[in-house]
């Protein structure tokens, strides 16, 4: 006991001794929270969108008004009006426009007729983000300029979708947050359980250790340990940092740090582990190098970090299924973003242990207590 | 009963023998020393006395425990210095000492003054709380002698304890050796490949050449087992025709050679060897101008015993070293 405590001792007293550890494995993580947090999933302002109005009808001009309170409200668009179908669709392939929407000349007229009035969106379709945003906004624009004034009058058999929003909307930093907390876990049990671990070895300090008489059972748990608490302390910084700067709305209730807290340390526990596993015949300190990179791809985008998981190929939902990064996500987010009660998170947590308990025996079965 | 007690130690990597049938015992107290050119297997020997790799074959007691079956209880009663520095750059030399004291398991009453007596020992006290990182070549290593010796283990294994050091920092490990050697009545077991290093400190010497054990003895008798004990360089002044014949017949003389003139008298038995030559020299009318006598070295033994120089065989492993290359 007292000797597994010993190698713990010596591995937190290092950390403690050089802090770029501690950054490197907060930093990366953070720069990452803030970077892909702004970059994806802010709403798409001012985009461009040229209007060629060839029926100039009382119709058009209500349609038109629309649009200028949009712009005026949300600013997802401004109109630029043109006269001519022909140059606004050369302004779009240059690049001016983000998109014309083409009032044909009969429009008023179809629609005082009913013989389905008709409106053409023109999209730059390379991109998918701006053509999914400029329909998102037209369509139920254009559905509710077809909504006579008043409610009562409609169908009663038509159906309609009542949205209902549990939550206060999600930005997408806030949505990133579960992942990059996960990230620094794993970052932290990169550098430590496989960096650090394979470079000690290859430099003969386990050598130190094994001719010592520390049971092969006291080197694991010490080596684990170790590695878990500083995962830990990495996850719940992140967690923290994370937090304020995606501002979750009331982070430091005590009941919603310690299920934090809970999910971190089994997070941690399952990571190290993985890793202690994968490193535990490894000598040659290029490998966990080398390694870096691709298991930090493989392991954080099938999670449903950055992406629902529901809109992946099958191949990519077998290595989320897997992955132990899914579950350390799919808890942090239930807690950060909906502080739901524990047994929300109960299935991901028994998975996390599950997988560490499974991690570790194999490891052990490798593990040699000689060189 | 020896402290340490080898019989027929074999170990094999894929095919390739690297220690080969090896038997010796090391007497307790007493400081022994492997010597041997780069890739002799010393150190996969100490690896294997030290619990760290298994054999392929034979066995081995320390302190009269079998290092297979009772490999915890030899842990317990050795100290190891391995080849590598591995103390904790990071940490001071208290806290790495402090560290091994935990993990031998020495009492939590005893480990502080353990880690100031040994600090004091090894002359390095006023370095108590500084980082490792801050030490010299030297100074590491003498740190690293006093770790292994935080548990007071009646043995002590070092490998190679001053290669890569410079001539002052090896004659101040060599001192700490000696006076911990005497102080705490340790067994030591050293590899080394320098002769002067294990003609000075050690009791007894094993030569390992490829594995095999190929002399084993005190460095004086090793040195007496070869033919020719004594070299004797003489010039004289004048020197009259035949000299060559009259200094190959004094008595003991093994073989002369002349270069311009200098003669080299190899010799059974310096001293009569030399008393006979002042003699003839006198005899004849002649005077000397020069003489040394220099014995034989561990080096003449090593060739004696491998047909090889140790000189040459560390250079010939050296050969991608460039500075070495360039002078080719
Ligand atoms: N794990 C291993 N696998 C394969 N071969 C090995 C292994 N360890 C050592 N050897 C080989 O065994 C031989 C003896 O190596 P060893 O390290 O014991 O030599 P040494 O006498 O300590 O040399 P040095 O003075 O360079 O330290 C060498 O040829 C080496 O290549
Ligand atoms: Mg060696």
């Amino acid at each position: 006991m007292d000797r597994m405590w010993a190698l713990v001792e010596r591995d937190l007293r290092r950390f403690r001794r050089s802090p770029t550890l501690i950054f490197v494995s907060m930093v990366f993580p953070l720069v990452q929270l803030l970077v892909l947090g702004y970059a994806f999933g802010g709403k798409l302002k001012d985009l461009k969108v040229g209007v060629v109005d060839q029926d100039r009808g009382v119709q058009a001009v209500k349609l038109r008004e629309m649009f200028n309170a949009v712009h005026a409200n949300a600013r997802t668009f401004q109109t630029i009006d043109y006269h001519d179908e022909r140059a606004a669709v050369d302004d779009l392939r240059n690049g001016r426009l983000d998109a014309v929407l083409d009032i044909p000349p009969n429009f008023s007229r179809d629609v005082l007729e009913k013989t389905a009035p008709r409106v053409a969106l023109i999209e730059d379709n390379t991109d998918n983000f701006i053509e999914a945003t400029l329909q998102g906004v037209f369509a139920p624009l254009l559905g509710a300029y077809n909504q006579p004034a008043t409610t009562a009058a409609r169908v009663p058999t038509a159906p309609t979708l009542a949205v209902v929003e549990l939550y206060p909307y999600v930005p997408y930093i806030q949505y990133l947050l579960a992942g990059s907390t996960v990230l620094a876990i794993f970052v932290s049990a990169m550098i430590g359980g496989g960096i650090i671990y394979i470079d000690d070895k290859a430099r003969g300090l386990h050598e130190g250790y094994l001719v010592t008489p520390i049971t092969k059972f006291g080197l694991i748990f010490g080596f684990n340990l170790a590695g878990t608490i500083k995962a830990v302390i990495a996850g719940l910084v992140l967690a923290i940092f994370g937090s304020l700067i995606a501002r979750i709305p009331d982070p430091f209730s005590p009941a919603r740090l310690a299920k934090i807290a809970l999910v971190d340390l089994a997070t941690s526990l399952a990571l190290i582990s993985m890793m202690f596993l994968f490193m535990v015949r490894v000598n040659d300190p290029l490998v966990p190098r080398a390694t870096f990179g691709v298991l930090n791809t493989l392991l954080f985008f099938p999670s449903g970090a950055v992406y629902p998981a529901s809109a992946f190929p099958k191949w990519m939902r077998a290595i989320s299924i897997a992955d132990p990064f899914t579950y350390g996500v799919h808890a942090f987010k239930e807690l950060m973003l909906k502080n739901t009660s524990l047994s929300a998170v109960a299935g991901d947590l028994t998975f996390l242990f599950l997988f560490a308990a499974l991690m570790m025996a194999a490891a052990t079965a490798l593990f040699r207590r000689t060189l | 009963m020896g402290a340490i007690e080898v019989e027929k130690i074999t170990k094999r990597f894929d095919g390739f023998t690297a220690v080969d049938a090896v038997s010796f015992v090391v007497e307790s107290g007493e400081v022994f020393g492997l010597l041997g050119p780069n890739g002799a297997g010393k150190s996969t020997l100490i690896r294997m006395l030290t619990t760290l790799i298994p054999p392929s074959a034979g066995n081995a007691r320390v302190s009269g425990f079998d290092i297979v079956h009772s490999a915890q209880e030899v842990r317990r009663s050795i100290g190891v210095i391995p080849q590598a520095m591995t103390s904790d750059l990071d940490l001071s030399l208290a806290e790495n000492l402090i560290i091994f004291a935990k993990l031998y398991g020495v009492p939590r009453e005893t480990r502080a003054r353990r880690v100031k007596e040994l600090l004091e020992a090894v002359e390095l006290e006023q370095w108590t709380d500084k980082p490792v990182k801050f030490l010299s070549g030297g100074m590491r290593r003498r740190l690293e002698i006093a770790r292994g010796l935080i548990h007071e283990p009646q043995v002590f294994f070092l490998d190679e304890p001053t290669t890569g050091l410079d001539p002052v920092s090896r004659v101040s490990v060599w001192e700490m050796l000696m006076k911990l050697k005497k102080e705490r009545n340790l067994t030591i077991l050293l590899t080394t490949h320098y002769m002067d290093e294990a003609d000075k400190l050690c009791d007894r010497i094993a030569i390992v050449d490829h594995g095999k054990l190929v002399a084993l003895d005190s460095p004086l008798k090793l040195k007496a087992s070869i033919p020719g004990a004594n070299i004797l360089e003489v010039s004289f002044s004048p020197v009259p025709e035949g000299w060559l014949d009259t200094l190959k017949s004094l008595p003991d003389v093994a073989r002369v050679t002349a270069v311009d003139h200098v003669f080299r008298v190899s010799s059974n038995n310096g001293p009569r060897t030399t008393v006979a030559l002042v003699e003839a020299a006198r005899g004849a009318g002649i005077s000397l101008v020069s003489l040394s006598v220099q014995s034989t070295t561990l080096d003449d033994v090593f060739m004696h015993y491998t047909g090889r120089q140790l000189r040459d065989e560390l250079q010939e492993s050296a050969v991608y070293d460039p500075s070495f290359m360039y002078k080719k």
